[in-house]
């Protein structure tokens, strides 16, 4: 049971350095799929198998969600935009995929100094939640695009709710569900945002923002 | 360091014997891809049995170093192949640390290799030369890693115990860092053997060839020790994934060893699938492909040191 768990942690981690050095957007948006679809598995492994209605609730709307909805809005939006397919980083993909690593071994070390109270199912679950944060947050600073940075903020998502699963299993159902519609929201409304940005300026690129400031 | 036995001949014999044919079943499954018959599957031995018929050719401007580059090749490869364990059967030379040796062997392999090309003062192998350099300065990190990360997980300091400690129950339950290991060693595997994506080995275009350009100034025998180096090492790189991939161990040495090249054959059938499916990757992307599996050995090391810790 372990080695799936620890396979499942290392298939997201994988997923995070897919999403740093991978250039086109479409991809982008596919790998935040696939990672969200592992994170909705993941309750029902850290169960042991044993599913109550309110946890195959959550695992359905979670993997919906995260799986199906956010991917098919965020390609809609692309779609509608007529975005260029490239990512456009400010910072190369290589030397982003050196972060990923970096940011991994910062990870393991907070990991190390974080007085945890609870007991996570695996002993990679929060070093994977916080690499997963952080590659979030590297993803929204350093991508030009606003697509990418609705992305970022998706995986900032995950990352916390991977960490949310593993150390207290017994999330209210309320403030689960809240979490999710507060995510799907904001994947609503920064679609039409990004879409009305295109429709206006004939780009996303947020770079041009900074011509705002008097 | 073990005395080496009768028994490690099993180890080292096939990978002298059988090597070229590697080299036959990767032309051959891109033969099938690309819907021709193709050369026949010995053709490697026929080249070589040709090429040490023939005399060489050696340019004025060129000095001893051009001379001493296929040798040299040669010997560093083999120096390689006694080092690396095949199926059950040991390694003729095992002591701690040999990993890194292993590294070095190849290593010195591409020194002379590139040496010799520049020796020639030719633009066209000084490039080659150039881009072989570079990019095996991002393999050698992965290859490194990753035998690390196995020696790790093993706790065993020399190659052969790392191997010998991958069993089917261990790649199964051992989480993923073996296959994370399997998988940057692949990478290093074709970029070492300058297969596509990241070399392909049947351009005619010196402007986009690596390793092909480099040794286009040797002729006769020297040509015949480089194909056999080449595909020596295409052997040696090769053991070192299947050791991972196919852990069988019957009990018999026999029946191992048979295992372990049909394993290879296997891979060798492989190699000529992503040949044929895969484009090359432009130069410029090739770097990355490597860091990729440098990141991904290095995630099999933390992984195997949180295991050990």
């Amino acid at each position: 049971m372990s080695a799936w768990i620890d396979t499942l942690m290392v298939a997201l981690m994988l997923a995070n350095l897919a999403l740093l050095c991978s250039s086109r957007l479409r991809m982008l948006v596919r790998v935040v799929a696939v990672q969200g679809l592992v994170l909705g598995i993941l309750p029902v492994l850290a169960e042991d198998g044993n599913v109550t209605v309110r946890m195959a609730l959550l695992v359905v709307a979670s993997i919906g969600l995260r799986g199906v909805v956010f991917p098919i809005l965020l390609l809609r939006t692309l779609r509608q935009a007529n975005v260029r397919r490239e990512v456009e980083p400010y910072v190369g993909y290589t030397l982003s995929m050196l972060f990923g690593v970096v940011a991994f071994g910062a990870s393991l070390w907070i990991d190390s100094r974080l007085p945890l109270t609870g007991q996570a199912f695996s002993s990679l679950a929060v070093p994977v939640a916080i690499f997963t944060m952080l590659v979030g947050l590297f993803l929204i600073i350093s991508r030009k695009k606003a697509v990418s940075q609705v992305l970022g903020y998706l995986v900032l998502e995950n990352g916390i709710y991977i960490l949310g699963v593993s150390l207290v299993l017994e999330v209210p159902l309320l403030v689960e569900l809240g979490v999710l519609l507060d995510a799907f929201v904001a994947v609503f409304v920064m679609g039409i945002a990004t879409y009305h940005i295109s429709r206006e300026f004939d780009h996303i690129d947020v770079d041009q923002l900074d011509s705002l400031k008097g | 360091m073990t005395a080496p036995t009768l028994d490690s001949l099993a180890a080292v014999l096939p990978g002298l014997v059988l090597a070229p044919l590697l080299l036959g079943v990767i032309n051959r499954t891109k033969a099938i891809f690309g819907g021709r018959r193709g050369q026949p599957i010995l053709q490697t031995y026929y080249d070589i049995a040709k090429l040490l018929r023939k005399g060489a050719v050696y340019s004025r401007t060129t000095s001893w170093v051009f001379r001493a580059g296929p040798i040299v090749t040669l010997a560093a490869v083999l120096g390689a192949l006694v080092l690396v364990p095949l199926g059950g059967a040991p390694a003729v030379m095992s002591f701690p640390g040999d990993l890194v040796l292993l590294a070095y062997w190849l290593g010195l392999a591409r020194f002379f290799t590139v040496l010799a090309a520049l020796d020639t003062g030719s633009a066209f192998e000084g490039m080659g030369a150039s881009r072989e350099v570079q990019f095996s300065a991002l393999a050698e990190p992965a290859l490194l890693v990753g035998l690390a990360a196995l020696v790790k997980q093993a706790a065993a300091p020399s190659l052969a115990g790392a191997y010998a400690a991958i069993t089917p129950q261990a790649l199964w339950t051992g989480g993923p860092g073996l296959f994370l290991v399997a998988a940057a060693l692949l990478v290093v595997y074709l970029a070492e053997n300058a297969r596509i994506p990241v070399d392909d080995p049947n351009t005619h275009l010196e402007l986009t060839m690596i390793h092909e350009v480099m040794v286009l100034d040797h002729g006769g025998p020297d040509f015949a020790m480089i194909t056999y180096a080449a595909s020596l090492k295409l052997w040696v790189l090769g053991s070192l994934v299947v050791g991972i991939l196919v852990p069988v161990r019957t009990g018999c040495m026999a029946a191992d060893v048979a295992i372990a090249v049909a394993g290879l054959a296997a891979l060798a059938v492989v190699t000529g699938i992503i040949e044929s499916t895969m484009a090359r990757l432009r130069l410029v992307r090739v770097p990355h492909l490597l860091v990729a599996a440098t990141v991904l050995a290095t995630l099999a090391l933390v992984l195997a040191w949180r295991h050990a810790a």
